[in-house]
């Protein structure tokens, strides 16, 4: 079984730093991770290359130093690596990349299944997988949260919704989208680390897959950014301080008084 | 033909209306006030009958068109993209509205993908540009820490998922009346690589998304044998009991109960957070309820800038104090 694993590299959110005056992300400085949901896409394919057998390939489409997401899954024993770089895909919104990223998996030849996080942690869309599934014409199921059986042809999984799980048996080769349930990410491993520094990456970039123009970067995508700002958070706040007993008693009744004033209570 | 209209998708399960299809149309009845222009909403099921749509026409939609087929009774991908694709050839909406469900959330970029049209996720404010007439679409990115507005100026139709809870459902005028067209679509256009063979609900209900009140616990609370004191402050409201992300993270509540970006967004009428900090991606959760009411010793604590009223204090004195207070103030029936 082969399996195609597209992951990205992300800013860490926890450190992501506003610009006050232009409103703009400060990404100077900001450590870049694998998307921590893709982990978990990582340790779905592991998993089934084990109880199975085959091969895994990551794929990931950003910047030159995006390669060091890579050797991230490599060292976490994902098999090859495939870097998908060029200027002229700069700027992809969510079609666009889905777009590039069908064309290199298209390149890297046959596979059974495409394991993709549920989304990623900087632009939180989720688009990405089921517009790779549309764009490679193969079915998706999302919120993956159990695989249960795998055979040549067809796979049994749990599906997360709202107020349940469903399940479903998917025709390969299809995509997976996982999420956090199906399994703890293991971590790089020592051996790992060594086989991930001497894995050759090849770099797919505009002279492989020769992508029509308006359907890549920022001319190919249809959605454009207009403005990007803090979230406004300005309610008038009544703040009561309680402390002793008797400050508590008169902070409690003040907010009782509140309630009773918005007839929530 | 020119793109025209706005277009709800409406979510059913068995035949029943799931409630983000209102707060769509909510959505839908600001952005056709906008353009000018009528409200559709679209729905796919099986035997469907006359009840679902004529609700949604009552609550403001102006047509609706009901495509029905056995391979639509549930959602799957394909057969529900084959159908949508199809309303857009035929009727070629300018804008499509879908709730970010886990149905929205796959179908939307499946249609969107073949259809190369825009598509922004889980939006959660929705204007008409004016001047140009183009969506304007707002939604929370990098962890809840920037809100990005998204513009689509050419592809059509402009697509967009909307979050759940991020609006009031519309309410129903009896007696309205508009258009209803039925159709069916014949399996060929409609083979799914995808079975549906069972599903198990959840066996937790919860409720937190339709609760009026919510009390919230957030790391504050030191220890899961502390919530005890949430959950009498949630028995004395009739409220419902959520948590912040650390709680859950610690495990002393489940999954389920975790409100934020991550977790489930809400709109109550009201919010107590009871020893929660107010991190960035549980404010992107709770910051549209109607009342917020905080309760954390930190006065510095970011809950207290988006608090209606706030108490700086110990959780451990106040909660029980309230709780009981609340206890006294009901009307013996």
């Amino acid at each position: 079984m082969r399996i195609i694993i597209p992951i990205k590299q992300v800013p860490e959110t926890r450190s992501v730093k506003m610009d006050e005056t232009t409103g703009t992300v400060i990404r100077q400085g900001v450590e870049s991770i694998v998307n921590p949901l893709d982990l978990y896409a990582i340790e779905t394919a592991l998993r089934l290359k084990e109880q199975y057998g085959g091969e895994t390939v990551a794929v990931t489409m950003g910047p030159p130093q995006a390669e060091t997401a890579l050797r991230e899954a490599l060292s976490m024993g994902v098999d090859q690596a495939v870097l998908v770089s060029d200027r002229a895909y700069a700027g992809s919104d969510t079609w666009a990349t889905a777009y590039i990223l069908a064309a290199a998996i298209s390149k890297l030849g046959g596979f059974d299944l495409i394991v993709c996080g549920e989304r990623a942690t900087d632009g939180d869309t989720g688009q990405v997988g089921p517009e790779l599934a549309a764009a490679l014409n193969i079915p998706v199921a999302s919120y993956v949260n159990r695989i249960t059986n795998i055979t040549g042809s067809w796979c049994v999984a749990d599906r997360r919704l709202e107020d349940g799980e469903e399940q479903l048996q998917i025709t390969l080769p299809a995509i997976l989208t996982v999420v956090k349930e199906i399994g703890v990410p293991r971590l790089p491993t020592l051996d790992g680390k060594i086989r991930a520094r001497r894995t050759a990456i090849p770099i797919y970039s505009q002279k492989e897959l020769q992508l029509p123009e308006n359907r890549i970067g920022l001319n190919g995508s249809p959605t454009r950014v207009v403005k990007i700002f803090r979230p406004a958070v300005a309610r008038q706040c009544q703040l009561e301080f309680g402390g002793d007993d008797r400050q508590n008693e008169q902070a409690v009744a003040k907010l009782f008084a509140f309630l009773q004033g918005r007839e929530v209570v | 033909m020119k793109h025209q209209d706005i277009w709800i998708l409406a979510e059913q399960r068995h035949g029943h209306i799931m409630p983000i299809s209102y707060e769509l149309i909510t959505r839908g009845l600001a952005l056709a006030a906008g353009r000018d222009c009528r409200l559709n909403a679209m729905i796919f099921g099986h035997s469907l009958d006359t009840a679902a749509p004529e609700a949604l026409i009552r609550c403001g939609v102006d047509r609706v068109v009901a495509v029905e087929a056995p391979e639509l009774e549930h959602f799957t991908v394909e057969p529900y993209a084959a159908a949508m694709l199809q309303l857009i050839d035929e009727y070629r909406p300018e804008i499509i509205l879908a709730g970010a469900t886990s149905t929205g959330r796959t179908l939307m970029p499946y249609v969107a993908m073949s259809a190369h049209a825009g598509l922004t996720a889980d939006c959660t404010v929705l204007e008409i540009e004016p001047g140009s007439g183009l969506l304007l679409q707002t939604r929370p990115a990098i962890g809840g820490n920037i809100m990005a507005t998204i513009k689509c100026p050419e592809c059509r139709p402009q697509m967009a998922t909307v979050r759940p809870r991020s609006t009031r459902p519309a309410p129903d005028t009896p007696g309205r009346t508009g258009e209803i067209v039925r159709r069916r679509l014949t399996g060929g256009q409609l083979s799914s690589r995808i079975v549906r063979t069972g599903f198990i609900p959840d066996r937790e209900e919860l409720g937190l998304q339709d609760a009026d009140k919510i009390v919230v616990v957030g790391r504050g609370i030191k220890k899961a044998e502390n919530i005890r004191l949430a959950r009498e402050l949630a028995g004395a409201l009739g409220a419902a009991l959520g948590a912040s992300r650390e709680v859950i993270d610690r495990g002393w509540l489940s999954y389920p109960h975790q409100i934020g970006l991550s977790g489930k967004t809400v709109t109550p009428k009201l919010y107590i957070g009871v020893g929660v900090s107010g991190a960035i991606q549980h404010l992107a959760g709770m910051q549209t309820a109607e009342t917020i009411v905080a309760i954390n010793t930190d006065p510095e604590a970011q809950i207290f800038k988006v608090a209606d009223f706030g108490i700086v204090g110990n959780l451990f004195d106040i909660v029980p104090q309230l709780t009981a207070m609340i206890k006294e103030g009901k009307q013996p029936w």
